[in-house]
């Protein structure tokens, strides 16, 4: 996958990611004409399909909203790289099939507007605008797995019809 | 070589002897909850999976509780996505308005929350029933889903960070102080992937709405849990009110933890966290001079009966300050009957407050008081984040209930004593 990127500070909480007055839907689409709002509310309306969210430390920090994740997703964007995620969006992006990937060097070594490519399997990124390449932190088996899978519920689908 | 209280209640629910930080392991769920914002999309995803009926009818908690009684036809139409679904499978702890509370303030008090349980719920602040020692974590909705299915969640076993808070607490610090003063101390990732641990001398004196508005915040710190050991307080709370048999768990003597840190409370004072993160805080008198135009007492960090109380002890025979609107939110249906046994809702009236019906309401922004930009408001909640509570040019303070109480009647953020 390859796109440009745009690029946010550390702890980028849940409300700034979709605010809590759009949660009286679960209209993916919905909640992507709003996504990023309230860090940068001309977001939505720049934002083209492959591109990539660099972020520093503690992305997606606050609720537990999946509409977070969703709502990234649903935007377009085909992957968020940062120096580390919550601990709650890092489950539901694993949970929902959107990709990510932890990488401080890539996190602090990408700038607004750079294009990125990124190799989800080797967990390989490389800013094709510096020319540099950085190693994201592998995933356990057990959530590649997840992730192979298509996301959680197609693992429990695939669980519960293997038992 | 011992284990902590987290690593003990996942080996226990996952069949094994021991665990350690870093395993991925598969764990038996005690209760799985969700709410009107969450639910909805774990059941259009439980749908999917394929199976007939969720895993236990009485192990699992809906509560309607953020956008109810519904604000405005889009919550009304989510919320009865939630209701069917609760008819249709039988579900029995689904709290219709009127017998409802905010979740966290609701499944200690109703005894679905217990020693030694794994709790998981869609909403991040699940981690308050750590107070009661319970293993209790914030998920999203496909986790839901997945384990209305199941009965069970996988979960990697964090390392623990203990934290001890020894000596007498100065008047007016509750639980609230001291976690957003070891927020302050730690940061909003300080805690990231980890289990905290609480104890010490400080720990033991406080009372169970205390402990509750503390582990509350773990999920402020970037924790998985907030936990506090069950001692005879915890007991004396549980015993009467548990819904089924529960058994403690205690951390070993010689458990292992990655960092321990020690707190004399003599030195805290009341904190006041400042726009736009739970960590920004410090003492209220190093506060300065914040004018206000709204203050909130309630949600489910600080909507209890204590909170309550403690408002109510610096509000009697007093008024709300002209320029301020103050908003109280008892967090539960029983909350608010104790409270107006106790004649505590009619001080409020008095002071010119509004009392309203449990909800999660202003808390994230939803309805019952939301900010207008450049407003300022001093909330008893859990989060400061930009436009959580309305406009994202507003700002949020949080606080414990005395100091939200006190800045109610002077119109700015004070200590309590200036008005008493
Ligand atoms: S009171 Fe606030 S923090 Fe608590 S569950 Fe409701 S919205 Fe979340």
């Amino acid at each position: 996958m390859r796109g440009r990127a745009f690029k946010f500070g550390n702890d980028i909480d849940t409300d700034a990611i979709i605010p809590a007055r759009y949660l009286n839907t679960t209209d993916p689409l919905e909640l992507a004409a709003h996504v990023m709002e309230d860090a940068d509310p001309l977001f939505a309306g720049k934002v083209r399909k492959g591109d990539i969210i660099v972020a520093l430390k503690n992305f997606g920090c606050g609720s537990s909203r999946e509409h977070a994740p969703i709502a990234i997703k649903a935007a377009g964007i085909s992957c968020v790289i940062a120096h580390s995620f919550a601990r709650i969006f890092y489950r539901n992006a694993i949970n929902i099939g959107l990709p990510i990937l932890e990488s401080p060097e890539a996190a602090e070594n990408i700038s607004e507007g750079d294009e990125v490519s990124v190799d989800l399997a080797a967990g390989r990124i490389e800013n094709l605008t510096t020319g540099r390449v950085f190693q994201a932190a592998p995933f356990p088996d057990f959530m590649r797995e997840i992730m192979d899978r298509g996301g959680l519920i197609e693992y429990v689908r695939w669980r519960l019809s293997a038992s | 070589m011992g284990m902590t209280m987290a690593e003990k209640i996942l080996a226990r629910h996952a069949g094994r002897d021991r665990v350690c930080p870093g395993d991925l392991v598969n764990a038996r769920v005690d209760m799985v909850l969700g709410n009107d914002i969450t639910a909805p999309v774990a059941i259009q995803e439980f749908r999917k999976i394929g199976v007939e009926k969720v895993f236990d009818r009485d192990r699992i908690a809906l509560v309607p509780d953020h956008f109810t009684p519904n604000k405005d036809i889009r919550s009304a139409e989510q919320s009865k996505l939630m209701r069917q679904f609760a008819q249709e499978q039988q579900i029995t702890y689904y709290f219709e308005v009127g017998r409802m509370g905010i979740e966290h303030a609701l499944l200690p008090e109703e005894g679905l929350a217990l020693p030694g349980e794994i709790i998981i719920g869609a909403d991040s602040h699940t981690c308050t029933y750590g107070a009661l020692g319970a293993l209790a974590t914030g998920v999203g909705s496909t986790d839901m889903a997945a384990a209305m299915a199941l009965g069970e969640a996988w979960f990697k076993v964090p390392p623990t960070l203990h934290f001890v808070f020894n000596g007498q607490l100065r008047p007016w610090v509750s639980g609230k102080d001291l976690i957003l003063y070891l927020i302050g101390q730690i940061g909003v990732d300080g805690a990231r992937y980890c289990s905290m641990e609480f104890s010490g001398t400080a720990i033991s004196a406080l009372s169970v709405d205390s402990r509750l508005a503390m582990c509350n915040m773990a999920i402020e710190a970037g924790a998985k849990c907030g936990l506090i050991a069950p001692d005879q307080v915890t007991l004396d709370y549980v015993t009467p009110r548990a819904k089924r048999p529960f058994e403690p768990v205690l951390p070993d003597r010689d458990a292992v933890y990655q960092a321990e840190t020690v707190f004399d409370v003599s030195q805290i004072e009341p904190q006041v966290a400042f726009p736009h993160l739970p960590e920004n805080t410090r003492g209220v008198s190093e506060a300065g001079e914040v004018r206000l135009d709204q203050v909130v007492i309630g949600s489910c960090t600080n909507g209890r009966l204590e909170d309550l109380r403690t408002a109510a002890r610096i509000l009697k025979g007093k008024k709300t300050h002209p320029q301020v609107r103050l908003i109280i939110i008892p967090g539960t249906q029983n909350i608010y009957r104790q409270a107006m046994r106790e004649g505590l809702i009619d001080v409020f009236l008095e002071a010119e407050a509004v009392v309203s019906t449990p909800t999660c309401g202003p808390c994230l922004g939803g309805h019952m008081g939301i900010l207008a930009a450049g407003e300022k408001a001093l909330a008893t909640t859990n989060r400061n984040f930009v436009g959580r509570m309305g406009h994202p040019q507003s700002e949020v303070y949080l606080s414990n209930p005395a100091v939200a109480a006190a800045s109610a009647v002077t119109g700015k953020i004070s200590a309590p004593e200036e008005v008493l």
